[in-house]
């Protein structure tokens, strides 16, 4: 039985620093289709929801990926608590964003947006 | 007292989550650094429900794995919707009213919705969020129910959410 939980340890050694890469890779590549979403949205409303995407599944593959690689707990434990406050405090920064907005008196675009339509540059 | 305690094992975990250190002499100086930090809290007076939730954190556990499923259902839609070589968005404001009491329940659900990609609040006025959708079917208020219902019995405890 010892024999066997000592496998298991010894192939998720091999198989996580290959496995948090990945993750990584998928993170950067989230955060590059939001950035690709924040240039091609209309306006700042919709923006914020293409940022969104780097927030929240971005960040949080970068982080998870970071975690299979790291060395020890105490890395573990950092990231953890970097992820926490990311997601804590992305939100509240979103909403400051289009409340503020909101505020101002910025209309949002409202129905459907087909791509014929030209850009509106109010963000 | 509930709340005094879970601040000074949450500031505990925490500080040695940073540190890793064990000798006596950094320990203690992290000690006082809570104690410190205890004071400052007791004299600001933010010891109660809203400055050391961590009673709370069980129904918080519980909720977190549900929202953490609807980020990445809404994840993907917002991620076609970004790389779709045609634009197809439909973005509608909605108002949804909330059965949250406590302001911490009402952060919460707003913040759950913000930090779903494709909804974001705008503005909370009493019982009332403001919110802004990408795609006008999945933003009605009915979509919301469930998220709110969930956040208000994590938050506020069971019976809240009636």
């Amino acid at each position: 039985m010892a024999e066997v939980f000592s496998d298991i340890l010894g192939y998720w050694e091999i198989v996580r620093f290959p496995l948090g890469a990945l993750m990584c890779f998928g993170g950067a590549i989230l955060c590059l289709i939001g950035t690709v979403g924040v240039l091609r949205f209309p306006d700042i409303y919709t923006r914020l929801h293409a940022a969104s995407i780097t927030d929240t599944s971005g960040a949080a593959l970068v982080l998870i990926g970071m975690m299979l690689i790291s060395p020890g707990w105490l890395v573990i434990s950092k990231l953890f608590a970097i992820c926490v406050f990311i997601f804590l405090t992305s939100p509240t920064a979103s909403h400051a964003l289009a409340n503020a907005a909101h505020t101002a008196g910025v209309q949002p675009i409202i129905g459907r947006v087909g791509t014929s339509e030209a850009d509106g540059g109010d963000a | 007292m509930a709340y005094f305690l879970g601040l000074v094992v949450a500031l505990a975990a925490f500080w040695l989550g940073m540190s890793g250190h064990n000798t006596p002499l950094i320990l203690s100086l992290g000690g006082i650094s809570l104690i410190i930090t205890c004071i400052l809290a007791y004299r600001l007076d933010i010891i109660d429900r809203e400055g050391s939730p961590y009673v709370r954190l069980v129904g918080f556990l519980l909720y977190f794995p549900w929202l953490a499923k609807e980020i990445v259902k809404a994840n993907i839609s917002v991620i076609r919707a970004c790389v779709k070589a045609d634009l197809d968005i439909a973005p509608a404001l909605v108002k949804v009213k909330t059965v949250c009491k406590s302001d911490l329940a009402k952060v919460t659900f707003a913040n759950s919705i913000t930090l779903t990609p494709g909804t974001v609040t705008v503005e909370i006025e009493g019982d009332k969020l403001l919110v802004h959708g990408l795609y006008e079917q999945d933003s009605q208020p009915e979509a919301f129910v469930e998220m709110d219902q969930r956040s208000a019995r994590a938050i506020d405890g069971k019976g809240a959410a009636a």
